[in-house]
């Protein structure tokens, strides 16, 4: 039984969501190896090689590869999966595009955002926007997964000393292409990783409000910014800022969140966070009934207060 | 060019939904049902595609029981022109439906099918990529802006940290995340007419699709509940409280 992690990367380092997935994939019983895609990615590889626990890194180079296209990568995964008894994605972005695709392939059925690992076929993971825990057993020989990598600790990036195999890469699909990206640019913490976010919503009223008062709380206390559904789609926020069951799923130390009515689909991202602050006016908000620290105050006059005081 | 719009019946998003006292899944007997949001956004996508002349026939498709008639009746009210039921009590999981959709595409030939990202009852988030894969179609998930032109499709897709913009040749595979439009609200007239567009049914055997379950759902339990927490009347008391008591600045 040996377990293989596709890893996420930007074919110059691993990503934090693949020490999480390695985590989850030693828990599966057996070995762990790690594929690195990419193009010109020898750099992930050899840091991949060093992730503890891991006892083999695969590395395929391709141009084709260096995007980390659906059809491409899930052809490269194909190609070499068939030693393997469980695939395991980070339940990201990239992950969810592409380990579907792998599943189809295979003819088996795939395991969404596991949140734990019961055995080797049996795992748990949320339905309904969190609202309820499935314990759900494959019936396929072949495992893929996506792991919710919140559910999950990380891996120790240091400390392993695996082999760097490489493989045959595929050729490109030829069905598909990348155009370009724009990445927000931002030295704050990754969202998914941070120990600390600060949040706001619809009651910050504008985009230049929510960078006035959100921004000073983020920089005093080192935090990632997050934001509502509502926020985001007003315009105050990127798009790449929400936390909730259709954006980012996170679990920090201190979640704040700031005019957050709390939404079913909110909390869905967040709930799992050790201490929850709300700062709300609304004293009959649902989002303090789960925070830990409720202030019933206007978050323009709260939110300044608090930096100061800090 | 057809396109194929899947929509899924869920639990409106508005319900809190229990879970069962017997843990064998959340009640939702006589809970308010609709269409799943994000396939709202697919068909409104669909029918914008329409009214741009890119697309000449929007078909809206559902699997599962009699009632996902209604779902199809909204998205032909939205604007779809026909709806295919694919009819069946079986449980049906993600990759069972990207088969009997996969047979869909095979008969209609659609030149683009949009989906909605996932649905909000399993959260899956798989049956477009397992659709693209079943039929050897491109695809391009969590898609924020479409543009169909000379064969292929360019569309923005939201990742994390920001954007990105694939290009993919049709027929091809797209599902839509939140931001790619504002679906349009039914109106009384459009649901009146929408009660006379072609509804065929069908069942999985007519499509030659064996359903059959990948995953068995040994129980389904309630989330740990947080303990409940204090209000605090002030700012000093609770940055008090956070490096005292919590210790987490």
């Amino acid at each position: 039984m040996t377990a293989l992690v596709i890893a996420e990367h930007d074919n110059a380092s691993i990503k934090a969501a693949t020490l999480n997935t390695v985590t989850a994939a030693a828990q599966c019983g057996g070995e762990v190896h790690v594929l690195v895609a990419g193009h010109n990615a020898g750099a992930a590889a050899a840091a991949a090689a060093q992730v503890a626990g891991v006892t083999k890194v695969l590395h395929a180079d391709a141009a084709g590869l260096a995007h980390g296209l659906a059809e491409n990568v899930a052809a490269q995964v194909l190609a070499i999966a068939g030693q393997y008894s469980h695939i395991l994605f980070p339940a990201t972005a990239s992950g969810k595009n592409v380990a579907p695709r792998v599943a189809a392939k295979l003819d088996v059925g795939q395991i969404s955002d596991v949140t734990k690992v019961v055995s080797a076929d049996t795992f748990e993971r949320p339905i309904y926007a969190g609202n309820a825990i499935a314990t759900v057993q494959s019936l396929d020989e072949k495992k893929v997964i996506t792991v919710r990598t919140t559910g999950f600790d990380a891996a120790a990036a240091t400390g392993g000393s695996a082999a760097v195999e490489t493989v045959a890469a595929q050729a490109d699909a030829g069905k598909s292409s990348f155009e370009g990206n724009e990445i927000a640019k931002n030295d704050r913490p990754e969202l998914t990783a941070a120990k600390i976010i600060v949040s706001g919503g619809r009651a910050l009223g504008s985009s230049e409000k929510f960078n006035e008062v959100m921004t000073p709380l983020a920089d005093k206390l080192g935090a990632a910014l997050g934001a509502s559904r509502a926020a985001v789609d007003a315009g105050y926020a990127p798009n790449d800022w929400q936390v909730g069951q259709t954006g980012k799923i996170v679990a920090p130390q201190l979640y704040v969140a700031c005019g957050i009515s709390g939404a079913i689909q909110h909390l869905a991202g967040m709930k799992d966070s050790k201490v929850i602050v709300a700062i709300n006016k609304d004293p009959e908000a649902p989002i303090f009934s789960v925070a830990d620290y409720g202030l019933e105050a206007d978050l323009f006059t709260a939110v300044p207060e608090l930096v100061k005081a800090l | 060019m057809k396109v194929l719009v899947p929509v899924k019946r869920v639990v409106d998003y508005n319900v809190k939904v229990r879970v069962k006292s017997d843990n064998t899944g959340v009640d939702i007997a006589n809970v308010k049902m609709s269409m799943n949001p994000f396939d709202e956004i697919a068909v409104e996508e669909a029918v914008r595609l329409k009214e741009k002349g890119v697309a000449t026939e929007v078909i809206a498709v559902s699997c599962g029981v009699a009632q996902c008639q209604e779902t199809l009746r909204t998205a032909m009210a939205i604007g779809a022109d026909r709806a295919i039921l694919v009819e069946t009590n079986d449980e049906l999981q993600p990759l069972s439906v990207a088969k009997l959709l996969a047979a869909l595409v095979a008969k209609e030939q659609p030149g683009l099918v949009i989906l909605g990202k996932q649905a909000i009852d399993d959260d899956a988030n798989q049956t477009g990529q397992m659709l693209a894969a079943l039929c050897d179609m491109p695809q391009a998930t969590f898609a924020s802006k479409v543009e169909v032109a000379d064969g292929k499709a360019r569309v923005t897709r939201e990742v994390d940290g920001g954007l990105e913009t694939v290009a993919i040749t049709l027929p091809a595979v797209v599902t839509t995340d939140l931001r790619l439009n504002e679906p349009r609200y039914v109106t009384l007239p459009n649901i009146m007419k929408a009660k006379k567009k072609p509804l065929e049914t069908v069942k999985p055997a007519d499509l030659g699709v064996e359903v059959k379950p990948h995953l068995k759902t040994l129980k389904v339990t309630e989330p740990p509940k947080r303990s409940a927490g204090i209000k605090v009347p002030d700012v000093a008391t609770l940055v008090n409280k956070l490096k005292t008591e919590a210790k987490v600045i």
